[in-house]
């Protein structure tokens, strides 16, 4: 009787869900086509920003120089750098981004590097902007490799091996697999980010639809008339809330997994030198085992969002309480993503940064089992213990008859 | 049959302590015959009926209705009584029939009698001409027919109307009080709470008059007219009521 009960209401709660143009939306249209536009989208436009960036030809302005030949005309020699004359308003121009750098050369460089006195090169620029320092990069490496000649040009007139200012070198070899470098370990951290924050939401809007908005429309006093059991029918409709929140999740997975592949597609060179050139992907086994870590998530979600949504009068007011309740769940999810916050047993226990922490290893492809046990049990210890609250709040008077 | 014992409940307000929104009522309720819970706004009416209808426990005291009590038996309670008021709405995103359905299987009925009891209902309401439109799209008369459908699903022998009427116009008002006729002629016991004379006055087998929660008098119209020497209702509600009356913008 019971379970038919719950399955009643569900599969009533069900068709009117999905006649419900903002559950759809929720559900559907946000993982399938807003997210993959976004992220596409955006990554996109960055690629195609620092593209541009290093394809144009920055204009560098040189101050002093005039008794160094030699040195001046190796700066016009660098490649995709444009030498414009100088005017006595640089650094204002530097200020105001007309002039990505500007070049000082002290006076008399060239003999003051016969004589072997210290001196400096100084490139004015403006930091944290990427045209200016792009130009800065380019100008450094040419004032780096005039340097290294010199040295070797003085050795060797000392009859000096190179090595000897180089007695060894030091190398950082990284043999950890590239798809489990930083790069990746950013990316693992950003979908665990990604799924919490559409599981969160695809809950949202059916919990206080079916608790509150039910209140506000005058149905719940028609569905208390019946003979259903208030434990049933919260039951039923925490089963709604869940599958709503689980499909976000799913399909967000999946539309990532297929976004991923589309911009892996479009941009094939690796988007800056150095960094690993690995390809950001989502294999079926790590997008499997994240949603099977997403399921206890949802299931605390669904049963968190349905008890403070069951407390409202209106659907507004439900959004009030819930609405701020995003931060407390992105949160977590966001510290996930930082580097160095790693999982340790302490971790393992805190609800919804636990389960990002390890979606974020499985992304990765890396699986520890005994976190994965913890995380697992302690999320379905929480989510037991939301539900049992959720459907206790559903039996109080003083919560479905607030006045 | 309802038989309402020592009824009360009482709610915690911040402001104003401890409320008696009912208070000690007792009453019975006949098979075949319509009661009339008469009184103000804030009277207690409607507290009193969502007790009988186990949608609020009461503090104190208890109700039997069809055998079962309200507090020990509260889904048999319900099983067996439909319940209407202007607050019940019907789930917009459903149509006609599929709400109808859905309250039917609630109360446990198998398809087949499901089916058979559905179309007999929408074939007696008229009702065939909106069967598949959204209850959102449905006007205040074919509203009330579809809910008067979801209360007579599962054909129960107690019928509770907590003002029907209210904010209904004329025709749909008419319609209302004819089906509570019927539900008395079938042979139904049928309480309704209202503040409208007129309808008591046509209505009511018995009349309870209740005020600040307490039930003040009860008799047939006949039985009140004669104790209070009033031939006009409402000269008897006023003559009951005015002592105890406190207007329900001062609670």
């Amino acid at each position: 009787m019971s379970a038919r009960n719950i399955g009643i209401v569900y599969k009533k709660e069900l068709t009117e869900a999905l006649r419900d143009r903002r559950t759809l939306i929720t559900m559907f249209i946000v993982p399938l086509v807003l997210f993959p536009l976004v992220s596409v989208g955006f990554g996109a436009a960055i690629a195609a920003l620092i593209g541009k960036a290093k394809e144009e030809t920055p204009q560098v302005m040189v101050i002093g120089g005039e008794d160094s030949p030699a040195v001046l005309a190796g700066l016009k020699r660098v490649p995709k750098i444009q030498i414009v004359p100088l005017e006595s308003n640089w650094k204002e121009q530097v200020v105001n981004k007309q002039v990505p750098v500007v070049v000082e050369i002290p006076e008399a460089f060239e003999r003051n590097l016969e004589e072997q006195n210290e001196q400096t090169i100084l490139i004015h620029d403006y930091e944290g902007d990427l045209k200016s320092e792009t130009a800065k990069d380019k100008i450094e490496k040419y004032f780096n490799d005039y340097r290294d000649s010199v040295i070797k040009d003085r050795l060797a007139a000392r009859n000096l091996p190179v090595a000897v200012l180089k007695p060894f070198e030091i190398k950082p070899h990284n043999v950890a697999p590239p798809e489990k470098s930083g790069g990746a370990l950013f990316f693992g951290g950003f979908i665990a980010y990604i799924v919490v924050f559409l599981c969160f939401n695809g809950g949202m809007h059916p919990a206080m639809d079916l608790t509150a908005g039910e209140k506000e429309r005058g149905t719940m006093e028609t569905i208390l008339s019946s003979p259903i059991s208030r434990a049933h029918l919260v039951l039923g409709k925490f089963l709604l809330v869940l599958t709503t929140a689980l499909v976000t999740a799913a399909l967000s997975v999946i539309s990532m997994a297929i976004s991923f592949a589309i911009v892996n597609t479009l941009h094939t060179k690796p988007i800056q030198a150095g960094e690993s050139d690995t390809a950001l992907h989502i294999g079926f086994g790590a997008a499997l085992s994240v949603f099977i870590m997403a399921i206890p998530l949802a299931v605390l979600f669904a049963s968190v969002l349905l008890t403070v949504a069951s407390f409202a009068k209106s659907y507004k007011e439900a959004q009030s309480y819930i609405t701020p309740m995003i931060f407390l769940v992105v949160l977590p999810a966001i510290a996930a993503m930082l580097p160095g916050v790693e999982l340790n047993l302490k971790l393992a226990l805190v609800p919804v940064l636990n389960v990002s922490l390890l979606c974020k290893e499985l992304v990765i492809g890396t699986y520890h089992w005994n976190y994965i046990a913890i995380i697992f049990v302690s999320t379905c210890v929480y989510a037991a213990a939301a539900l049992f609250l959720a459907v206790k709040m559903f039996q109080r008077e003083s919560v479905l008859f607030r006045s | 049959m309802i038989e309402a014992r020592g009824l009360s409940k009482r709610f915690q307000d911040k402001k104003r302590g401890e409320i008696r929104a009912v208070d000690n009522v007792s009453f019975t309720c006949q098979p075949g015959k319509i009661y009339g819970l008469l009184g103000a706004n804030g009277a207690g009416k409607t507290t009193t009926l969502r007790m009988l209808a186990t949608i609020l426990e009461p503090t104190d005291g208890t109700a039997v209705v069809c055998g079962y009590d309200v507090v020990e038996q509260p889904e048999k309670v319900r099983a067996n009584v439909g319940f209407l008021s202007t607050a019940t709405a019907l789930y917009p995103r459903l149509t006609a029939q599929e709400l109808v359905e859905y309250f039917g299987r609630l109360n446990g009925l198998d398809e087949a009698t499901l089916k058979k009891r559905v179309d007999d209902i929408f074939n007696r309401l008229d009702m065939n001409g909106f069967r598949d439109r959204r209850c959102d799209k449905l006007s205040t008369g074919m509203k009330q027919k579809t809910s008067i459908a979801r209360t007579l699903v599962h054909d129960p022998p107690v019928m509770i109307f907590d003002e029907p009427t209210i904010g209904l116009d004329v025709m749909t008002a008419r319609t209302i009080t004819a089906f509570i006729r019927e539900c008395r002629d079938r042979g139904k016991t049928v309480i309704f709470s209202t503040h409208v004379m007129s309808e008591v006055e046509k209505l009511c087998d018995t009349i309870g008059i209740i005020q600040s929660g307490k039930l003040l008098a009860e008799g047939t119209l006949a039985q009140l007219r004669q104790n209070y020497s009033e031939n006009d209702l409402e000269e008897i509600f006023v003559k009951i009521v005015a002592p105890h009356y406190v207007p329900a913008e001062a609670l």
